[in-house]
């Protein structure tokens, strides 16, 4: 191709632009660190990040209602996404975020997200005591969010044809299903690998799923490298998930409460459990945008979905424990037996057992500085699926 | 603006041609330059830069850290090798579906039916793509249209619901126009007299297509594989709405880190694969004459 | 010769048949799941009924989302009718350094993969803390469809005479009434023409758009975000079937208006020309401007 004079001029135009670009560096942005004292009249609109299932017609109707704030939900399928997403555009695209516990302190360290005030939602004093100032979302004694609810990552089977039931997690490894497994496109599906190998593998010493040296991340990748010619499709969406199930491309699998759910409720022969090596999970926190354009409405939500009514309706919708002691009661009206199905009556010793999502750190603490973070992970993964 | 002031401003304009023609360009040129090709430039840019894992912010130091996982890590060279070969395996389907097509479309078809023809073909172009994938993607589902018809007459059910080869058969399907139009432009181009030839010196079916129309069509089948390769390059919507767990695009990858990991350094890096190999693709083409048969 | 033989016209006959049958199966039976009765997506139907068209209609979200698509379509539009005929003018009329780079440059934005320019747009984006919104998706339209107005103007200049122009400034006319009587008049339709191909492909695209949209859906991303998500299938069959409508009648519509250069016929730059393609960019619009 002949270069015109033009071009090299324009070539020398875009060379010094980059060069004026590097020098100016990028713009940061403060966060205001001021938190408010009271929660103003709503601004007509609220938009949310938040889990499928999060933002049901069922509590955002009567929301929407009463307080004016037309609800915008955009859903993600992972921590990554909803991190991304909340650092979009400056910040400001979003005001809410129903952020896990892998996601929170990756939103605080890269300051998106605003201190909260917890005097502003009266409903946190009647919170589970570990969920009301939990490491994931508070910092230095500052709420950086309120916490939401909590549940498992369980094993998912359709029980017509996984014959006899499954009880480990050996059943998602075993080539027995081969081509019909189905797992989260995730990496820190990698943790659900390693738990397994801590329960099966003990030599490797592996005592946190999430802190994890090389050489057990390792063990973890080749374990699921294994399973790879096992799996159908990741499932980026839970609805992915759904639909795998629904047309009998899968029949195992790794899923929220939230699939199995919905395809009861679509008449699909499906049973979940939580198998002997236990579960990995999530305890999530909405958490408010540092830009947000709307914080009065997202105080708002924020109050709405801590009521004990709107947190039973939500457990039973997806099948999650609520932060709200005080919803058992209403679980039962719901759904009779809901409350001990979900734990919501004895939560303690239940939410000791589920080791939730965190966001793996070269330094884990306990003196040990050589696990492998986040990024490793996220490189390990796209190994495992490509 | 009076008339005068008008007709005084068009003289001098008129007797400018210069000034004319920058005012003309001004608001073009301004567009792409400021918006288009700045930003294309940073973005291939900063695959020379990196991101911090945990506050996600872009690190402005130079180094060549992604394309150097892009070459240690295999999986990225199995992601690309896969990419560049359903592309070329689609091109090369679209180039068998569409050449006896467009020769019945050029040479045997009549008037009427040709333009009916040629309607029909641009029907399908101008239909929503995400449209079609998403017919496809209920066509090949388990309970889809597929498996009905085959279990009918007995053969049986697929399982290609989301699989490499449920994207080979969307591929193909949706590029075809793009590879028929021009093929059929290049066999209206030969003269008749040039077959009647041929066919005169005893070449008859196979021998006069191979010796002689094929030579005279190649720049208009190059012309069509450019498109047919090219979107399947580029493409991540179908691997992720028909494809399985080994069906992971380049398109994919980048989508998942610009949208997803937050690392547009590394998808500005991975990017420069299909520019790389559509560059190549394109010179060869140039000297192939694809150009001119556009 | 080849094609002359009996059995051989026959078998031709054939093939393009089972071809065109190939093309417009996926499209008849995606309009014909918009009339599902059920909401479960497996075939065979098990009969025919509008029930799910009220609530398509009344559901806000595909009612935003189409207004959204609309309103960058006919922004996106607006800004390219502008910026392709001044480019189109500016090519054809005058000699310039870098004339064939205009041509390169324009049709970047579909020649390059929509990834690529996706990508671009949401750094340049994000980098100038802009906000996702209706602004920047009608900038990311804009860019690829100038190149579509373009052609059409250009392909249209190139078929009118400038001793027109030269007789009416002989006659007494200014530049302006020049260009309003005369050459806007000529161009007229090839304008519109391009204007409606633009439309179709700005209401059509997702890739860039993916990119480029905040919280706020355009009608394809609502579609690909609810395919997925399977709640809404039957609504979603709905808005597919109204989205293959729409798509069609702008190019039905410019293909009228541009029949006199003879963009119906299978002519080699008439498709590439006339023709935008959906979603993966406009390959051939771009193609007419490359050679």
């Amino acid at each position: 191709m002949r270069f015109a004079k033009i071009d090299w001029a324009l070539a020398g135009v875009l060379a010094a632009m980059a060069i004026g670009v590097t020098a100016c560096g990028s713009s940061s942005s403060t966060s205001s660190s001021s938190v408010p004292t009271s929660i103003g009249s709503g601004e007509g609109q609220l938009n949310l990040v938040a889990w499928e299932g999060y933002a049901q017609p069922e509590w955002v109707k009567p929301f929407e209602a009463s307080t004016g704030c037309q609800v915008h939900a955009k859903y993600a399928g992972s921590s990554d996404e909803m991190v991304t997403l909340m650092r979009q555009g400056g910040g400001s695209t979003y005001d809410m975020v129903s952020a896990s516990g892998d996601a929170s302190l990756r939103l605080i360290s890269g300051g998106n997200v605003a201190a909260m005030n917890v005097a502003l939602v009266p409903e946190w004093k009647n919170f589970i005591p570990q969920l009301q100032s939990p490491s994931h979302n508070t910092v230095n004694g500052v709420h950086y969010g309120i916490s939401l609810q909590w549940g498992p990552n369980v094993l998912l089977y359709n029980s017509s044809k996984v014959k006899p039931a499954p009880t480990s997690w050996e059943s998602i490894y075993n080539p027995k299903y081969k081509g019909a497994v189905t797992v989260p496109a995730n990496p820190i599906q990698i943790a659900d690998a390693a738990l397994y190998l801590s329960k099966t593998q003990p030599s490797l010493g592996i005592t946190d799923p999430y802190e994890l040296t090389e050489s057990q991340l390792n063990a973890a990748v080749a374990l699921l490298k294994q399973q790879r010619p096992l799996v159908k499709k990741y499932w980026t969406a839970a609805a992915d998930e759904v639909e795998l199930f629904k047309n009998g491309d899968a029949v195992i699998g790794a899923a929220w409460p939230l699939q199995t759910n919905n395809l009861q409720a679509a008449k699909v022969a499906v049973n979940e459990l939580i198998p002997t090596q236990g579960a990995t999970g999530w305890a999530d926190t909405w958490m408010l945008s540092a830009h947000a354009k709307h914080p009065n409405c997202a105080y708002k939500w924020v109050n709405w979905v801590s009521t004990p009514k709107v947190q039973a309706e939500q457990a039973i919708s997806f099948g999650e424990t609520p932060a709200n002691t005080k919803a058992c009661p209403f679980m039962e009206q719901i759904k009779q037996g809901s409350c001990v199905k979900y734990h919501a009556n004895a939560p303690s010793a239940y939410f000791e057992s589920i080791k939730f999502w965190k966001t793996p750190v070269k330094d884990c603490g306990n003196g040990k500085t050589d696990c492998t973070d986040y990024s490793v992970w996220q490189k390990k993964w796209t190994e495992i699926t490509a | 603006m009076n008339a005068a002031a008008r007709t005084h401003a068009s003289a001098a304009l008129y007797r400018r041609p210069w000034l004319r023609a920058a005012l003309l360009l001004s608001a073009p040129s301004g567009w792409f330059v400021l918006i288009y090709l700045g930003a294309l430039f940073l973005l291939f840019l900063s695959a020379l830069w990196s991101v911090d894992a945990f506050s996600g912010k872009v690190v402005h130091s130079w180094t060549l850290a992604n394309f150097e996982t892009l070459i240690k890590v295999p999986a990225y060279r199995t992601i690309a090798l896969r990419t560049i070969g359903i592309a070329a395996a689609v091109t090369v389907t679209d180039i068998l579906l569409a050449v006896p097509f467009a020769f019945f479309a050029a040479r045997i078809a009549p008037k009427r039916l040709q333009a009916a023809l040629f309607v029909a073909v641009l029907i399908p172009l101008w239909s929503s793509y995400l449209v079609r994938v998403f017919a496809w993607r209920l066509i090949l589902a388990k309970d889809g249209i597929l498996n009905w018809f085959l279990g009918n007459i007995g053969l049986g059910s697929l399982n290609i619901g989301y699989s490499n080869w449920a994207m080979w058969i969307v591929f193909s399907y949706i590029w075809l126009p793009f590879m028929i139009l021009p093929v059929w432009a290049a066999i209206e181009r030969v003269p008749d007299s040039f077959l009647e030839a041929s066919a005169d010196l005893g070449a008859h079916g196979w021998r006069s297509f191979r010796l002689v129309l094929l030579p005279l069509i190649l720049p208009g089948i190059v012309a069509g594989s450019i498109f047919t390769f090219s979107l399947t390059l580029g493409d991540f919507i179908t691997p992720t709405l028909v494809g399985g767990a080994g069906s992971t695009f380049i398109g994919n990858v980048v989508y998942q880190e610009v949208g997803i990991s937050n690392n547009v350094p590394f998808a500005a890096a991975f990017a420069t694969v299909p520019l790389v190999v559509m560059g190549i693709y394109l010179l060869i083409a140039r000297r192939l004459g694809a150009f001119e048969a556009l | 010769m080849i094609g002359t033989g009996r059995w051989s016209r026959v078998a031709f006959a054939v093939w393009a048949g089972l071809i065109i049958l190939f093309l417009f199966f996926p499209i008849v039976i995606i309009m014909l799941y918009a009339f599902n009765p059920s909401n479960v997506q497996s075939w065979p139907l098990s009969g025919l009924s509008t029930r799910w068209f009220s609530s398509t209609w009344n559901n806000t979200e595909v009612r935003q989302a189409l207004s959204l698509s609309l309103r960058a379509g006919l922004l996106a539009t607006g800004i390219a009718m502008v910026i392709g005929t001044m480019a189109a003018f500016a090519v054809d009329r005058f000699r310039f350094f870098g004339r064939q780079a205009v041509s390169l440059v324009l049709i970047l934005p579909i020649a390059l993969p929509g990834i690529i320019t996706g990508m671009a747009l949401n750094s340049f984006i994000s980098f100038n803390n802009l906000t996702f919104s209706l602004l920047t998706i009608v900038i990311g339209h804009a860019t690829f469809c100038i190149v579509v107005v373009y052609n059409n103007v250009l392909a249209r200049l190139r078929r009118t005479q400038s001793s027109l122009i030269e007789a009416s400034m002989d006659l007494g006319a200014d530049g302006w009434q020049t260009f309003r009587f005369v050459t806007l008049p000529m161009i007229a339709t090839a304008l519109v023409a391009g204007g409606l191909l633009a439309f179709a492909l700005s209401f059509d695209e997702i890739v860039v758009t993916t990119f480029t949209a905040g919280a706020q859906n355009t009608l394809p991303i609502w579609i690909f975000a609810h395919i997925r998500n399977g709640q809404q299938l039957p609504q979603v069959n709905v808005v597919v079937l109204f989205v293959i409508l729409v798509s069609l009648i702008p190019v039905a519509l410019a293909q009228r208006l541009t029949r006199d250069t003879g963009a119906l016929r299978s002519g080699a730059r008439a498709p590439a020309a006339g023709a935008a393609p959906p979603a993966g960019p406009a390959r051939a619009a771009g193609a007419g401007a490359i050679s």
